[in-house]
Formats: C-alpha cells, sequence, structure tokens
C-alpha cells in the first residue's frame, strides 16, 4: 500500500486535534507549553510531508523556522514561568486571572 | 493701471486685517487713523481710475489666479474696471473713507473701537469685490461677505439683546434671498456654461425668453433682499440698531444698493425680458410709496431715514426696470450722497441727545447744532429733489423716464412718494431743529459734533449740493455700455410743466411740514385723535406686516421646529442613533462574562474562534468550486 | 511495503505519546512522552528524505527543548500535582474533532492541493543536507539571520527572566537576612 501526501496531513491533524485538546484542557501552565510544542511539531509533519511531494524544500525551510521560534518560545516562556511561580508559587491556569474584565 | 486697481481692492483688506490684530486690546486711535488712511488711499486709486475710464480709457480687466477649474467649470478670480463699476468704486470708497474719519469721533468711547474698523474695512473690502468682480461667482462671495460685516455691525452691540436680534434677522432675510439668488446664478451657468459677465451676456439672447425669465426673477429675488425690497423689507428699519456710521455706509450708501447695482451689471438679461422688467419697476414705485408712507408718522429718527432709503430704492428699482439703468446708477450714487450726509447728521443730533431717537424729544436744536442744521436740512433738499441740490437731477430723471416710457401709473404713483418725501424730509428736521426746545424737559445738554467730524461731512455737503453737474458727464462715460437712451420729453412745454409742477408740489409739501411741525410744542402720548385713527395705527405698525411675519410666520415655523424636534429628532433619528449604541452596549455588557481572565476560558474561545473561520474556508472553498453549479440550482429556483 | 509499516508504527506511537503527554496528570510522563513523540516525529522525516530537518529535530527537541524544560522544572514543586478542574469535555474534544475534520476537508479535497507549484524544486544529484544549504543560504538567507538574532534574544531573554537575585545564595545567609529578603520580596 502507497502512503500518500493525504496519510500524513491527516496523520498531521490527528497530532493537531491532540494538542488543541492539551491546549483546552492543561491546566497546569509547564503542560500547556508540552501541549504548544505539539502543536508545533504537527504541523511540521504537514511542511515535511508536502515539501516530499511536491519536490519543493519551501517546505522544510518553513519547518527550520518553526523549529527556531520554538525553541526561542520556550526559553521566554520559562522565564516568564519562573517569574511567575516565584512570585505566586503556583502555576495553577485558574489563580492566573489578574486580567479579569 | 492694474497697480490701482490691486490697490484700490487690498487697501480695505489689510486696513481690516491691521484693525483685527487689536480687536481684543482697549482702544487705540491709530487704528482708526490707520485704517482711514488706508481706505482713503483705495479712494484715490478709484479716482485714479475714474480719471482714466472718463478719459476713454479701455475698460480694465483682470484675471489675478485661477480660482476653480474642474472639468468645465472655470472660473478665475477675474476683476473688471468699467464704467458702472468705477461708478461704485467712487460711490463706496467715498463714503467709506467718509464715514470711517466720522467714526473715529463717533466711536471715540466704544469699547469696541478697534473691532469697529475691523468690521468696517472688512466690509469695505468686500463690497469691493462684490463691485469690482468680472463674474457672478465673485460677485456672490461680495455679495455674502457684505452680508456678514453687515450682520457683525448690526449686532456690533452685542449686548443690546434687540441688536442681535435685528443682525440675525438681516442675516436670515438676506440668506432667503440668497437663496434665489444662488438659483438664478445656477440657471446662468446651467444654461449658458459660464459665469462671466461678457461671455454668458453673449450667449443670452440665443436663450428662449422662459429660461431667461426665470433667471431675471431669481437674480432679482437676490436684489431684493439685499435692498430690503417689499415683501423682505422688514430687516432694514430693523438694522438702526447699529452704530449709525454703519447705517450711513451700509443701510444707505452701498450695500442695500448692491441690489440695483445686480439690476444694472445684468441689464443685458433684463433688456431682453422686459415683463420681468415691468414687474420689477411696479415692485420699485409700490415699495417707494409704501416705504414712504411708513415714513410719514414714525417717531424714531433712523428709522425713518431708512425708510426714506427704501423709498429711494424703490425710486432706483422703478427706473432701472423701465430700463434706465443709467439713470438709476445716477441716482444711486446722488442718493449715496444726501443720504449718508442725512444719516451722520442724525448720528450728530444722536450724540447730542444722548442716544435719544425720537424727534417729538428734540426741537430747537439749529441754536446748538447750526453746522448740523445745515447740512441736514440741505440733505434733505436734495433728498426731496429741490433744484439745484442733487435729488433733483436724479429723481426727476426717473420721473421723466417713467413718463417718457408711458407708465403714467408709475409715474403718477412716484411723483406722489416725491411730495411725501418731501414731507416726512421735513418733518423731521422742523421737529429736531425747529420749535420749542422740548429736550430740556428730559435734562439733556446737546453740543456739537467735534470739529472733524463736520469736516469729514463736508464733502458730503458739497456733493449733495453739486452732484447734478455730473449727470452730463456721467451720461457720456456709461453710455458706452448701458442703453444710452436719453429720456427727454418731446415736447418743451410738457417738459416745463412738469419740472415746474413737480418743484412746486414738493415745495408746498415742504412749507406744509413746516408749518405743522417748526412750532410744536408738546410730547405726543398717544392721546390726539389723529393717534387713534386708524391709518395712522395702520402705518405706525408698518401695516402690521412684522405683526403678520411673526404671527403667521415665525411662530408656525416655530412649533413646526418643535414638533420635528419632538417628534421626527428625538422619535425617530436620535432613536436611531441611540439604538445602534444601546446594541453596541448590550453587546458589550453580555459578552463581558467572556473576558474572564482565565486563559483557559479563553484558549477555548480561540479554538472555537478557529473552527468557526476554518468553517467559512470550507464553505467559501466549495462556493468557488460549485459557483457555476450553484448559479444554475438558483436560477432553477427562479431567483 | 516498508514505508507503510514504518508509517502506521510510528504514526501509532507518535499519536500515543502526544495522547500520553496531554493527558496524564504527573508532569514527569508528560515530559518523558513529549520527549519520546518529538524523536518519533523525526522518524517521520526520515522517511520523507528530509534527513537534515531529522536530526534537526532530535537535537534541538529532544536535546535542548527537552533539557530546558527539564532544568525548569526543578524550579516547580514537580511532585505536588496541579489540580486540574475540568469543564466540559465534550465541547473540548468536539472543538477538537470539528477542527481536525475542517482541516482534512481543505488538505485532502482537492481543492487546494491541485493547483500547488514547486517554489524551489529539490536538485538533482545532491544529498538532503546540502539541498538545504543551498536553498537557506541563498532564498532564505535574510529570515536564517533573523532568526538567529530572535533566538539571541530569546536566550537574553530567558536569562534575565530567569536569573533574577541568581547573586542570593540562601545556604550562605543567617536567619536574618533570610527574613529580611522574604520581606523585601513581600513588599517588592
Amino acid at each position: 500500500m502507497e502512503i500518500g501526501l493525504n496519510h500524513y496531513l491527516v496523520l498531521s491533524t490527528i497530532l493537531f486535534a491532540i494538542g488543541l485538546v492539551g491546549v483546552m484542557r492543561r491546566k497546569n501552565l509547564l503542560l500547556l507549553f508540552f501541549a504548544t510544542e505539539i502543536l508545533l511539531n504537527a504541523v511540521n509533519v504537514a511542511f515535511a510531508a508536502i515539501s516530499h511531494y511536491y519536490g519543493d524544500l519551501t517546505g522544510q525551510m518553513f519547518a527550520f523556522f518553526v523549529i527556531a521560534i520554538a525553541a526561542s518560545e520556550v526559553a521566554v516562556g520559562l522565564g516568564l514561568l519562573i517569574v511567575w511561580y516565584k512570585r505566586h508559587s503556583s502555576i495553577d491556569l485558574d489563580a492566573l486571572t489578574t486580567m479579569k474584565g | 493701471m492694474e497697480k490701482y486697481l490691486y490697490i484700490a481692492l487690498f487697501a480695505p483688506l489689510v486696513s481690516s486685517l491691521f484693525s483685527a490684530l487689536f480687536t481684543a486690546t482697549p482702544k487705540k486711535l491709530f487704528t482708526g487713523i490707520i485704517a482711514s488712511t488706508l481706505i482713503f488711499v483705495s479712494f484715490i486709486a478709484s479716482t485714479i481710475l475714474l480719471a482714466y475710464i472718463l478719459k476713454g480709457g479701455e475698460p480694465i480687466h483682470v484675471e489675478m489666479m485661477t480660482w476653480m477649474a474642474t472639468g468645465d467649470l472655470y472660473i478665475p478670480f477675474g476683476f473688471v474696471v468699467d464704467q458702472i463699476s468705477v461708478t461704485m468704486m467712487m460711490v463706496v470708497t467715498l463714503v467709506s473713507t467718509i464715514v470711517h474719519i466720522y467714526s473715529i469721533g463717533y466711536m471715540d468711547h466704544d469699547k469696541g473701537f478697534n473691532r469697529f474698523f475691523a468690521w468696517l474695512s472688512a466690509f469695505v473690502f468686500s463690497m469691493m469685490i462684490l463691485v469690482m468682480s468680472d463674474n457672478y461667482a465673485g460677485l456672490f462671495i461680495g455679495w455674502e461677505g457684505v452680508g456678514l460685516c453687515s450682520w457683525g455691525l448690526i449686532g456690533f452691540w452685542y449686548h443690546k439683546e434687540i441688536a442681535t436680534w435685528a443682525a440675525n434677522e438681516a442675516f436670515i432675510m438676506n440668506r432667503i434671498a440668497d437663496l434665489g439668488m444662488l438659483i438664478g446664478i445656477f440657471l446662468v451657468y446651467w444654461n449658458t456654461g459660464t459665469l462671466q459677465y461678457d461671455e454668458a451676456f453673449a450667449v443670452m439672447p440665443s436663450l428662449d425668453t422662459a429660461t431667461l425669465t426665470w433667471m431675471g426673477i431669481f437674480l432679482f429675488i437676490g436684489a431684493m433682499g439685499k435692498s430690503a425690497q417689499f415683501p423682505l423689507h422688514t430687516w432694514l428699519a430693523d438694522a438702526m440698531e447699529g452704530p449709525t456710521p454703519v447705517s450711513a455706509l451700509i443701510h444707505a450708501a452701498t450695500m442695500v444698493t448692491a441690489g440695483v447695482y445686480l439690476v444694472v451689471r445684468s441689464n443685458e438679461l433684463y433688456s431682453l425680458i422686459p415683463h420681468v422688467g415691468l414687474f420689477i419697476a411696479s415692485l420699485g414705485a409700490f415699495v417707494a410709496l409704501f416705504a414712504a408712507s411708513m415714513a410719514l408718522v414714525n417717531r424714531d429718527m433712523k428709522r425713518i431715514i431708512a425708510y426714506s432709503t427704501l423709498s429711494q430704492l424703490g425710486y432706483m428699482f422703478a427706473a432701472a426696470g423701465l430700463g434706465a439703468y443709467w439713470v438709476a446708477l445716477f441716482h444711486l450714487m446722488a442718493h449715496a450722497f444726501f443720504k449718508a450726509l442725512l444719516f451722520l447728521g442724525a448720528g450728530n443730533v444722536m450724540h447730542a441727545m444722548h442716544d435719544e431717537l425720537d424727534p417729538f424729544k428734540m426741537g430747537g436744536l439749529k441754536k446748538v447744532m447750526k453746522w448740523t442744521w445745515i447740512m441736514m436740512t440741505i440733505a434733505s433738499l436734495a433728498l426731496a429733489g429741490i433744484f439745484p441740490f442733487a435729488g433733483f437731477f436724479s429723481k426727476d430723471t426717473i420721473l421723466e423716464a417713467a413718463f417718457a416710457e408711458h407708465h403714467f401709473v408709475i409715474y403718477g404713483v412716484l411723483l406722489f412718494t416725491a411730495g411725501l418725501t418731501a414731507f416726512y424730509s421735513f418733518r423731521l428736521v422742523a421737529l429736531i431743529f425747529h420749535g420749542e426746545e422740548r429736550y430740556k424737559i428730559f435734562g439733556i445738554h446737546p453740543h456739537e459734533a467735534y470739529r472733524f467730524m463736520l469736516i469729514a461731512m463736508s464733502p458730503l455737503l458739497i456733493l449733495a449740493m453739486i452732484a447734478g453737474i455730473f449727470q452730463e458727464p456721467f451720461f457720456g462715460m456709461v453710455e458706452e455700455i448701458l442703453s444710452a437712451h436719453e429720456y427727454h420729453i418731446h415736447s418743451h412745454t410738457t417738459l416745463w410743466i412738469m419740472l415746474v409742477g413737480t418743484q412746486l408740489f414738493v415745495g408746498l409739501a415742504i412749507l406744509y411740514a413746516y408749518k405743522k411741525y417748526a412750532s410744536w410744542s408738546r410730547v405726543p402720548d398717544g392721546t390726539s385723535p389723529i393717534e387713534n385713527s386708524f391709518i395712522y395705527k395702520l402705518l405706525f405698525n408698518q401695516y402690521y406686516i412684522p405683526y403678520f411675519y411673526e404671527e403667521y410666520i415665525v411662530k408656525p415655523y416655530r412649533e413646526a421646529s418643535e414638533l420635528f424636534w419632538t417628534k421626527v429628532d428625538m422619535k425617530i433619528v436620535d432613536a436611531t442613533v441611540d439604538g445602534i449604541a444601546g446594541i453596541v452596549y448590550g453587546t458589550g455588557k453580555k459578552t463581558r462574562k467572556m473576558q474572564s481572565g482565565n486563559l483557559s476560558t479563553m484558549l477555548k474561545w480561540m479554538v472555537a474562534g478557529l473552527v468557526g473561520l476554518l468553517s467559512l474556508a470550507v464553505v467559501f472553498g466549495l462556493a468557488a468550486r460549485y459557483s457555476d453549479k450553484i448559479v444554475i440550482f438558483l436560477s432553477a429556483l427562479g431567483v | 511495503m516498508f514505508e507503510a509499516v514504518a508509517f502506521y508504527l510510528f504514526a501509532f506511537l507518535t499519536i500515543t505519546m502526544f495522547f500520553i503527554t496531554v493527558t496524564t496528570s504527573q508532569a514527569l510522563y508528560a515530559l518523558s512522552a513529549l520527549a519520546a513523540g518529538m524523536i518519533f516525529i523525526s522518524a517521520f522525516f526520515f522517511i520523507l528524505g528530509a534527513d537534515f530537518l531529522g536530526a534537526v529535530q532530535i537535537i534541538v527537541y529532544t536535546g535542548a527543548v527537552m533539557a530546558l524544560y527539564a532544568f525548569g522544572m526543578m524550579f516547580f514543586d514537580t511532585t505536588r500535582e496541579v489540580k486540574e478542574k475540568q469543564g466540559n469535555k465534550y465541547i473540548i474534544v468536539g472543538l477538537s474533532t470539528l477542527a481536525a475534520v475542517l482541516v482534512v476537508v481543505i488538505f485532502a479535497a482537492p481543492m487546494v492541493s491541485e493547483n500547488i507549484v514547486a517554489l524551489y524544486p529539490a536538485i538533482e544529484g545532491v544529498g538532503n543536507t546540502q539541498e538545504v544549504g543551498l536553498v537557506l543560504f541563498t532564498k532564505y538567507l535574510v529570515p536564517f539571520e533573523v532568526a538567529a538574532i530572535m533566538l539571541l534574544v530569546a536566550m537574553v531573554a530567558g536569562i534575565v527572566l530567569a536569573g533574577k537575585k541568581m547573586d542570593l545564595s540562601i545556604t550562605l545567609m543567617n536567619d536574618a537576612e533570610i527574613e529580611e529578603q522574604k520581606n523585601k520580596k513581600v513588599l517588592s
């Protein structure tokens, strides 16, 4: 059985959906970051697959930049998280409601 | 020569701007002096231009700059100095100069001294634009400019409620008329494709009479407003609330004659539609009689002179309507001189009497105000048309023109009005300067005006006496562009009978006025039988026309406005606006709960939004892909 | 055949790992499952012939990001569970599924995928790493440099944010000093 682009796209979408579930149900800020990593990786899979099946390197290039962005996001995000934790000694999302309108 | 044109035009503007710099500061004598000097410079420039035109020079036509140029519409800031405009420029600058100098004395103790000169010079500038423009658009700018300055000057003492009321009345009445004027200008542009006088007049003979009639009527409605013709006449008498120099300059000599100027300027249009001309002449004759009759009984010195202005404007329109444009223009000029003199004299009297306006409370002032007495008497003689003063030459020519054109009804009305004019003018003179010194009852100590004010008035005095000798050169000058019809009665006998008859009639009216009022001894208190007669009341209340306007136009209008305000504006317009605001507020209030500040909730909303956008993408993608089928499906449904 | 087997195997593994990541209540489990999922993802890159990307995936994610998370977790009390109050699960699952289905519809339905044209076709006769290098340092040079600066900025930001008061060492302080610091903290 030949594996086509659609297989990869469906896989990517499933991973993306898992990521979305994580984003929505996680209340632990650290685990929320994990979920966003899943989202980014799901997209990377799609990029690599499209790049392969169309013989075009642009997809891979984008995957690189996505990885770069993910890395920076982790660095800054963790820094902020540590500052937050030092202040409130909690990383519970439901406690994080200073923006309440 | 263009240099002098620009000097004449812009010196008043400079004067106005200069004076405007000091409006917020206390009285500065030099603003008055500099303003007067600049207006005098303008006068000198106008004189040079007049001399040039009189010597037979070509009319000067300059185009300062392009104002509007879009598509077929081309309106430049163009100015023309020809026989008509140079006459007007002379009148305007001469009277303005005198009034400016006079005002230095008259406004001596006024807090708004500087502001007064700013407005007054701005008025002169607007008036110069009005008379010098070479197209209807420029004329309209000047027209509105003088209206604005007139508003500012009538309401100059804005702390007096009646003054602001009168200013607004004048402005609103003029606005009504200006609408007519605008329509007229649009009609001219619509049918001729240009607003330049010469080009538009060149096209007009090829247009059909109905179009020309409408043009003439609408332009004349504008003239009616500015020149206070019936039924838009009430503002002129109320405008007397302004300072007296303003009344002399604006409401006697210059602005109110702009309507006459418009008709004279558009003479080529009006000579194509003699039936409109006849209407103008009839209205003019009617207004002459109508205004004169109101002046007979009025007890306000300035209002009497205002009504006489109205009456004389009627004469001018009668002349212009009959095609005697040069006669109208000549009467305009002569009238400007003696009427300004009369007003300035009245200003002296007012000053002396501490703003008392009722001539019945004066009397015997000739002892203390000898020069003012002489000036006002001569001005009244000129107004009455006694030989050899200015009015004789201009007014009798109007009568001759009416007679020669065989409009005997108009002639009769104008002749009768001449008698009334003489009567009320000398009633005023007799009451103010002769008889017992009734003012003593009121404890007033009158004094003569400053000497320089009297000297400033003297040119007007001289012109009121001798303006008649300019009739021949004036005719020679304007015959080049106005229909050169010299009105001579064919039979010398008839002419002499007419002249002598008119003089006798007028003379008798004067004598009667003197006899009746020169020895007046008491202040009327509304008890004498004549004061209770119907006619007296009718005239005294200005034929109840202001009352009628108040009752049947202003009040219903106010009620309609109230109705529209409470019903239409509040219930529909405001309600719609408030409703929209309410919806926005309501939505905000409801959706505020979404903003819990909880990141998890927000993320859920974000995903929901993502789903919504994705569905839209799917829907539009499908629609784009199957658009042809959708069209077929919809057409099958009959959409 | 081999490709299909590999695809399904790794697809299963990846989905399982990520599923564990989003469902487990233990932060350490989640971390380990995420690291494993990342490595399995790199397998797809190798299958797709994107060798360089696969290597980068392993190095950056498993090497750098996971290490960062692991160190980060040391700042937190990982033994203490964060109580996760759950709202309506149906909403979460429903929304996710819906989003997934829609994305599949968009990509799988041939309405978009038909008219994609290769912008930078793969160069014949060179390896993947070389190709990537050629494209990255020609067409994407500026974005690449910008990404480098972004990473530098992120690094500085991470250090500054996490490294506040690192010069203070509680072990070297006496009790009074610790109290003083605590008061300061409360005040600040």
